[in-house]
């Protein structure tokens, strides 16, 4: 055995990544800027830029021009609102993905996201929204995911494929309790609330529908952010990372919980928006490799870049606004597709 | 040190192994051979803690450094990326590696003799490269046993000599408490003090490498006669190699 006696050579200078990181920011930005620009009325960027430096100067003052209105109480918040969901979706995708080695899963396959389509139904079915719906959303999304670990924990262990299983049958159940829900709900009232809610917008936010979603999706992401190195431990088999001194069993039900705040708030505050936690963490994937430590604030700023430039075309496109969910789901599967092929072209590759 | 006391384990109403007790103390190396389907992987898991035990105990580190057959195979991060994860027992729950941690992989690399495999992509690396790779993650836990699963099962010959090799020179070192299993009583001559033989009747001896590594022995293990046969080294060396019978047959 010839033992080197010298250290490998210093690890290379990481400046590609901070390339990269830096035009994600920048295409965040520009994204921003251009969902607050655009519209049927129309706001200039150095407009846009005067009207928040003077409104972060005066807060208090209300604000009274047209355009000062227009940015700040109907369009700004829905920017922000959109590029938080957009991160939180596309981080609780990448971690899921890591989670169960399986790049093609996503928070519908552990059922959160048809508990808490039945939780916000419900609370509309009985006309609340704000907290109740909220609170509605993330309970059923949690319920959902606590179903799933008890269905899939069998002799004290949980698998990774039946927790797959599970997810899917109790997905399935919560999607017929959202028909019951669709069934008895008034044609006239109800029924068009939920199934609009359901398509997935943006178009009611408001600074108070914001910050119901801030605490929700910032702890998500902070969890999620905290364990980025533990989930490359957690990527690996299950025996693997015991070996390690890792506890899969119980740290992957960190990262669940994590999925199910961020899961629940977004749809709760904007319907079901489905394909960001698909297709953004590939595109990040493809852009800075599949160390979490990357990968998870790489996901984070694509997802509310793309989500927040989603939305603008959802509201600039037609007269009418599309539905986002609608338009996420034509874009995102097409681009996954392509995606999905330049992955396992390199896979084979390799 | 690590072993097993009065160990049994069960799945279901069926007994994989019953009152085992074996100790590996550091400085010394062990060798499991046993056919197939006997429970030598699932007496690692036993010993490694991932297999509850019916009765009996275990005695093991909090960490062992294990070498799987197969490991972390999809994960496209480089040989230094999987060597820094032998330290995630140090790092915790929100911990992330340091330069210390990065160190003490490169050290564990040098060790195992593949520094060049620091940079390249572990997915695009030969079952050998992986090997070494999993070995020097396995150094890095800083654990004093350290366990392989049949570590020389899916190498070619070159393979199987550097491993052989860098096994022996583990236990040289007198630092580690290593068990390894294998199909090759060959390879328990080259790298184990002592050899644990799990018969294909259900039980269980043990003792050092020379009493246990001898033909009547392995016949009854095997089911096959086995033989001596003199083998001359690369300089010159007569020593003695083990085979089975069917050794040598030509089918032509």
């Amino acid at each position: 055995m010839s033992n080197v006696a010298a250290a490998p050579a210093v690890r290379r200078i990481p400046g590609l990544k901070i390339g990269i990181f830096g035009a994600m920011i920048i295409a965040l930005i520009a994204s921003m800027l251009l969902a607050i620009s655009a519209g049927r009325f129309s706001v200039s960027v150095p407009r846009i830029l005067e009207i928040i430096m003077n409104w972060v100067a005066s807060p208090s003052v209300a604000p009274a021009e047209m355009d000062e209105r227009i940015v700040l109480l109907v369009r700004l918040p829905r920017v922000l609102l959109a590029a938080l969901a957009g991160a939180g979706l596309a981080v609780g995708g990448a971690a899921l993905q890591g989670v169960f080695r399986n790049p093609l899963v996503s928070p519908q396959v552990l059922g959160i996201s048809q508990g808490a389509a039945f939780g916000g139904a419900l609370s509309l079915l009985v006309g609340f929204h704000g907290y109740v719906l909220l609170g509605l959303s993330f309970s059923f999304g949690l319920l959902a995911l606590v179903l799933v670990g008890a269905l899939a924990r069998i002799n004290g262990r949980t698998e990774i494929l039946t927790v797959i299983l599970s997810g899917t049958v109790i997905g399935a159940l919560f999607g017929a309790f959202v028909s019951i829900v669709q069934f008895v709900a008034d044609p006239n009232t109800s029924l068009p609330a939920i199934v609009f809610w359901l398509m997935g917008s943006f178009s009611t936010a408001t600074w108070a529908r914001l910050w119901l979603a801030v605490p929700g999706i910032t702890v998500g992401l902070l969890i999620v952010f905290a364990l980025r190195y533990r989930l490359n431990l957690l990527a690996l088999e299950d025996s693997e990372a015991r070996s390690l001194g890792v506890n899969p069993d119980k740290e992957r039900w960190y990262v669940f919980i994590a999925i199910s705040l961020m899961t629940g708030t977004s749809v709760a505050v904007a319907g079901i928006i489905g394909w960001i936690g698909l297709v953004v963490p590939h595109a990040a994937r493809i852009l800075v490799g599949e160390d979490h430590r990357a990968l998870i604030p790489a996901s984070a700023l694509l997802g509310a870049a793309y989500l927040t430039f989603v939305d603008t075309l959802a509201r600039t496109l037609t007269s009418a606004e599309i539905p986002l969910g609608v338009l996420t789901a034509i874009i995102g599967a097409p681009v996954f597709g392509v995606l999905l092929r330049r992955y396992f072209k390199e896979a084979n590759r390799a | 040190m690590i072993g097993l006391e009065n160990a049994s384990v069960t799945f279901g109403s069926r007994t994989i192994f019953r009152n085992i007790s074996f100790r590996v103390p550091k400085g010394r190396s062990m060798a499991i051979l046993g056919p197939n389907g006997r429970g030598k992987t699932t007496l690692l898991r036993a010993l490694l803690g991932f297999q509850s035990l019916a009765s009996g105990r275990r005695f093991a580190p909090k960490v062992a450094g294990y070498v799987p057959q197969h490991g972390a195979s999809q994960a496209k991060l480089t040989g230094l990326d999987i060597v820094v994860m032998g330290r995630a027992v140090q790092l915790g729950l929100f911990g992330q590696p340091t330069a210390k941690d990065r160190e003490a992989a490169e050290g564990a690399l040098v060790q195992v003799g593949a520094c060049h495999l620091a940079d390249m992509r572990y997915d695009r690396m030969s079952g050998g490269q992986r090997q070494m790779v999993l070995i020097a993650r396995a150094l890095a836990t800083g654990s004093p046993a350290l366990v392989f699963d049949e570590p020389t099962s899916a190498l070619d010959l070159g393979n199987q000599s550097r491993t052989l090799q860098l096994l022996d020179s583990l236990r040289l070192r007198r630092e580690f408490a290593i068990i390894f299993t294998t199909h090759d009583p060959n390879h328990a001559l080259a790298a184990a003090d002592d050899v644990l033989l799990m018969m294909p009747d259900g039980g269980e001896v043990s003792g050092p490498v020379h009493e246990m590594i001898e033909p009547g022995k392995l016949s009854t293990l095997y089911g096959v006669p086995m033989r001596w046969v003199d083998v001359q080294g690369p300089v010159g060396e007569i020593r003695r190699a083990i085979l089975p019978a069917f050794a040598g047959i030509e089918a032509a």
